[in-house]
Formats: C-alpha cells, structure tokens, sequence
C-alpha cells in the first residue's frame, strides 16, 4: 500500500526519530511511504485557541498537499483528532467541506492503520522492558483507541506492559492550554506523574509527542528516570 | 484581564499549589468511583440508557415552549401558583414577596442550585427573614458563609476535623471525630427550624410536564420537611429541568443517583403536585412555582450549544474533571463549576466575562465521556473559545496567531524559523524561566525538549538521496 506520512510540525522539529521509526514500521510490513514535502502544520494551535479564520487559512493549505494522497498517517492521535474529527466541523458550510471530509476519511493515526486498516498486531518488534501505556485524550475519545496500542504493545517480544491507575486520566498538556495555565498543566502532569511512578515502569508509552513531551518536562524537574517513548519508537525495534 | 479571569488565576495558583487539598479531593471521589461503576452494571446498557436519557431531554428542550404549558396548567389546575421569572432579580422579587404578603418570620430551604443561582438565601436574609439550609451540606457552606464548593457535595472540600471545629466555635457542641455525632447535632438543630418554620423553600430536579409535577431527589429526608411542615412551599425551578412524561422518571432517577452519587438510587425520590387539596390531611396549604429563565433561553436559542439545557445537574462531570480536581470548585467563582459550569457560565453571565473558564481546560473530554445525558461539553468549551475570538479577537494573540498562520503557510519562513529556533537555543538553559525565555510558562515548572538537530524532513532526504 501506498502511504503518505503527516509529520506534525512538532514532531517534524522536535522528534523527528519517531517519524523515522513509523517509516521503519511500515516500510517492514511491506508499504510505500511517502513524505509530501510542503506539509507544515494541521492548524490546531489556532483552532483551539478559538481563531477558526486562522485555522482554516492552515488546514486549507495541508489539506491541498494531501488532496492527492491515497492513504495518510499521521504521528500524533491529537493531529489525527483535528484532520479526522474536527477539520470537517471547521469547514462546515465552506467551500472545501468535502475535501475536509475526503481527508478525515482517508487519515489514519499510527496505530489506527496498523490495527484496523492493515489488520497486523504483531508487527515483529523486541523491546525487552516493564512499560506502561499513557492514553492521549485526542487518540482515546475523539478517535476511540483504546486498545488499539495495547494489542500492538501486548505482541512485542520482551516487553511487560503493566496498566497504571490513571492511564485515562489527561497529562495536562492540552496545547496552548499548558502556556495560558502552566499552574493548572503542571499539577495535572504531577498526578499524572505519579501514577506512572506508581506502576514501577521504566517506560512511559504514548501515541502522542506531546503528552510526552509535557510528561517528561515534569519527570525532569522531579528527577525521575523514567523514559518516554513514543509507540512507533517501540514498534521499529527488532 | 478581566477581574473574573483575574480571581480565577490567582485562586488557581492557591488551590494547586495547596497538595494537601488536591490530595483530599482526590480521595474524596475514589469511593464514589467504585460505586458509580458498580452500579452503571447494575443498567442493562448503560450506553443505551444515555441515549434514551439524551433523546428525552432533547425532545423535552426542543418543544419546551409546549412542555412548559402542558406543565403549568396542569400544576395550576390543582391551585398552585405559578410564577414565571425572567430573571433573578424577578424571582427574589417574587419569594421576597410571597415572605412579606404572610408576614413569614422563619424560613427553611432546601438544596437548590437553582436557589444559588438567584443568591435567593441573601436576597431573603437582607429583608430580614432568618434562612436555615436544612441540607446538611449546604448548611456547613452556609455557616462559613462560602458557597457550595460542588453542586452535589457542597462540603465535600471539609474534613470531619474542620467541621467538627466549626459546629464547636459556631454552636457550641462537642469536638468529636464521629460523622454521626456530627450529623445528629446538626439535626436536633435543624428538627426545631423545621417546626418553626412558616416557609420552606425547595428546588426541583425534575419537572414532569404530563403530570403537572415536580420531582425532588434527596438522601437526608430534610426536603421532605422542608416541602411539607410549613404552610408555604415554594419551589425555584429552572425551566429546563422538564421532562415529557412521568415514565421519564423510571430512567432518570435511577441515572441521576448512579452518576451523581454512586447510588443505585437515591434514599428520597418525592413528587409534589400542588398545595393541600380539600379532604387532604397534610401538605402545605400553600404551593408556589418560580421558573427562571435567567438567560436560558439564550442558551435554547444557540442550536450548537442547545444540548447544554439537557443538565440534569448530577455533577458527574465536575467529578472526572482533572482541573475541577486541581484547581477545587471554589476556584470557578461560579454557580455551576467544572466542565458543565465552564460550558453555560459564559451564556447566563457574559461571554467576555467568563470566557477564560472556558480556555482553562485541556479539552480532554472526560467530561463528554461521562456525562449521563451526553452533553457536547468539550466541544462547547471549544465554541465559546471560537465566539469570544469571533465577538472581540484579543489583539495581541491575533498578531501571534497572524504570525503562526503566516509561518505555517510559508514552508521557507516554517523553515528559517526552526533554523533561528535551533541556533538561539544554546541560549535557553541560560535564559531559562527569566523574562527572557520566550517558553517560561512553560520552563518554571517542567523541562522542555530540544529542538532535533535535523528536523525529520531533512532526515528523509538524506535517507533519499543516500
């Protein structure tokens, strides 16, 4: 299958490795990936922060550099909840309602694809290590994977994936949400925190950057050796 | 600023830094956790059940007009007064009113958030009648003078300690760590108000159309007192509380106590119909109905947002909400806190005014996930986001917005940007968290990541090409 990947800008800039580990992932199960270079940004900073105009003026943008895409993944359960839940919602009543709607449907988040669109849970990863799983509110309720990962985790060699008490509960992150209220971000990544303390992992996995960069920026300051991972990072080890 | 986000803020900053007191709301809930989802099994579905509950309320506020009519002729036909108040100064008005025309000396109330809402206790205490909250809940808030820090558990902040403490240096009882000795006390306080008493005032929590009737839902049995002793009753009901039929209730009261308090069912589930009819030996001989409106109607004009009148004011949602949880329901300065507060604050008192609830939330939607009568409520958050920026765009974060728009339409400008980014972050863990640090907001409290040397895009071209 052919496949264009949707790299968010955060992640285009600062995880780049975990993109590079979904190119590793799904050019070993066989696929064509394809990296369309114009892509920026799907625009959600300023969707959330109520700059609809703003945000359309974006999408609109990386909604033209996918239009010829087949299939897209994308590496962020919250991009992938702003293309597949609420690009059509902005675009409603516009011109490009249909292309939004095109989009949504042919966009795929990471574990997404691999569980039901290709129909692969074990994907011939070895990761030896006690890990636990943090659910990103994007990925988990606007897109509805729960146990999508989990499968994924369950069949890599080595790997003791063990449920922390809050795994549902939000890091705190929430975008510029983390900035306009740091006090009420950061009190929610120190529950957060402690819960994953609590499991004795040594690993903390997401599908999202950003639950692990805010996760991580907390474990730091509170000295903890715990490391981030994203799912993908997991998946493309052998 | 304004003074509304500014309190906020600076209550925030209290209540997150204060450990103990997250840790107290923290374990406060976990019961009520196990409890709600033992009994949400007991429900043959319980998604199925939210969905009937959703299409009830969602018939109910779509035809209300009707609903309300079928409502109050019925409920007049049996010789209750009815009195439709537009707003919360008509409905004080009016009680205030009713008080003074029976030349009422005592009154005892209880729980209404409705009654909050209207600040109805104070209205009545300033033209000199003595309120006594018969909720225990609310008559600890009442007695700190503070307002209920949850609309379920209005003291669900206190310890027994602190109670304790306050029935000590306010009534003079006996410091014990005994929740029933506590309870009793407050009783036998409350039992001689209720005798005294020549008004009681109540809430609703459902106003069954069909019938002509209103449902109170309590545990304490006091609104039973409060609704039957005295020779006045009146009952302050928002005008959504409506529900079609009378059936309706088989479903929501069950759902009302699983949600709200992790009960199979709440220990007094009472309808009234009217004051004492002839040949009746008790009830109150007289029966009087405020519905507010107080901007709901503003609310039922705003089809996006309309679901939000489906509240049935459990609290579940303030309950999973991880910033109800950090910041305490005091935080909010609000009637209504958590998520559905932060949603329908901002339409009863001004969206300017109270539109930072709204930002003040990282969208996680656990609310949505729980919420009985499947309320929209973090995408509601998201819309008043967009109708504050749409009704007076904030200028400086246009000018940032103008800026992130033009970067990310503009690959090369994306690109020299992230260039820039990467040259002056050597700078960064000099600069960290002072003025300087352009990411302080987020550096005085949590490390932030490094910007890769190569970005992915130049990753994949060296992959290309190699």
């Amino acid at each position: 299958m052919k496949v264009a990947l949707f790299i968010p800008c955060f992640v285009d800039q600062f995880y780049p490795h975990v993109g590079m580990s979904i190119v590793g992932v799904l050019e070993r199960l066989g696929h064509t990936v394809d990296y369309p270079e114009a892509q920026t940004c799907c625009g959600q900073p300023a969707f959330n922060s109520g700059f609809w105009d703003e945000a359309r003026s974006v999408a609109e943008r990386q909604m033209r550099v996918f239009r010829d895409s087949e299939m897209v993944v994308i590496a962020s359960g919250s991009c992938g909840a702003m293309v597949k839940v609420f690009y059509p919602e902005l675009f409603r009543g516009h011109p490009q309602e249909v292309e939004a709607k095109a989009l949504a449907t042919k966009t795929f988040e990471f574990s997404d694809f691999l569980v039901n669109r290709l129909g692969v849970l074990d994907v011939g990863a070895r990761f030896p290590g006690r890990a636990t799983f943090h659910d990103g509110c994007h990925a988990l309720r606007e897109l509805g994977l729960k146990k999508e990962p989990r499968q994924l985790l369950r069949h890599v060699q080595g790997l003791e994936l063990v449920e922390m008490k809050e795994a549902e509960t939000c890091c705190g992150f929430g975008g510029t949400f983390a900035v306009k209220f740091p006090m009420i971000s950061t009190a929610m990544g120190e529950v957060k925190c402690a819960s994953i303390a609590d499991t004795g992992a040594d690993y903390v996995i997401s599908n999202d950057c950003s639950c692990l960069m805010q996760i991580r920026g907390v474990l730091d300051r509170q000295g903890k050796s715990v490391k981030t991972l994203h799912l993908a990072e997991v998946l493309a080890q052998t | 600023m304004n003074a509304q986000a500014h309190e906020f803020k600076a209550s925030v900053r209290r209540y997150t830094a204060d450990l103990g007191h997250r840790d107290w709301i923290q374990k406060a809930l976990a019961g009520y956790y196990v409890k709600r989802d033992e009994f949400k099994n007991r429900f043959q579905s319980w998604p199925s059940a939210r969905n009937a509950a959703a299409e009830i309320k969602w018939e109910a506020i779509n035809h209300l007009d009707r609903y309300l009519d079928e409502f109050v002729s019925k409920l007049e036909a049996r010789g209750t007064k009815v009195f439709w108040a537009p707003d919360a100064q008509a409905a004080r008005d009016y009680i205030v009113g009713v008080a003074r025309a029976h030349k009422v000396r005592s009154i005892i109330k209880s729980k209404s958030m409705t009654g909050e809402e209207v600040h109805l206790a104070d209205a009545l205490e300033q033209s000199g009648f003595e309120v006594v909250e018969s909720d225990l809940g609310e008559y600890i808030v009442r007695l700190r003078r503070e307002p209920p820090y949850h609309i379920v558990f209005p003291a669900m902040h206190l310890t027994r300690k602190q109670i304790s403490d306050l029935f000590h240096s306010r009534l003079g009882s006996e410091p014990t760590n005994n929740p029933e000795d506590l309870t009793m006390f407050a009783r036998r306080v409350m039992r001689r108000k209720y005798c005294e008493a020549d008004m009681g005032i109540s809430g609703a929590n459902f106003a069954i159309a069909e019938t002509g009737m209103i449902s109170i839902t309590e545990n304490e049995g006091n609104a039973r007192l409060t609704t039957s002793l005295p020779k006045i009753h009146v009952a302050i009901v928002g005008i959504e509380k409506v529900l079609p039929k009378l059936s309706d209730l088989a479903l929501f009261l069950p759902m009302l106590a699983t949600a709200g308090a992790g009960q199979p069912i709440t220990g007094y589930n009472t309808l009234y119909g009217g004051p004492r009819q002839s040949g009746e030996p008790d009830g109150p001989e007289e029966f009087h109905v405020v519905l507010l409106d107080n901007r709901r109607t503003a609310l039922l004009a705003d089809a996006e947002q309309r679901d939000a009148l489906h509240c049935i004011r459990c609290g579940a949602c303030l309950n999973v909400c991880p910033i109800f949880k950090n910041v305490g329901g005091h935080s909010y300065g609000t009637t209504y806190q958590g998520p559905i507060g932060s949603v329908i604050t901002p339409h009863l008192r001004g969206l300017q005014d109270w539109k930072h609830l709204s930002q003040a939330s990282s969208l996680c939607g656990a609310c949505t996930e729980t919420c009985p009568v499947k309320i929209n409520l973090h995408h509601h958050l998201l819309h008043n986001r967009r109708n504050a920026v749409r009704a007076r765009p904030p200028r400086s974060e246009k000018m940032i917005q103008a800026g992130f728009v033009f970067m990310m339409r503009h690959l090369a400008i994306y690109r020299l940007a992230a260039r820039i980014g990467r040259t002056a972050q050597p700078l960064q863990p000099v600069l960290r968290a002072t003025i300087f640090d352009p990411v302080r907001a987020w550096t005085k409290t949590r490390s932030f990541p490094r910007l890769a040397k190569k970005s992915f895009r130049e990753l994949w071209r060296e992959r290309k090409t190699s």
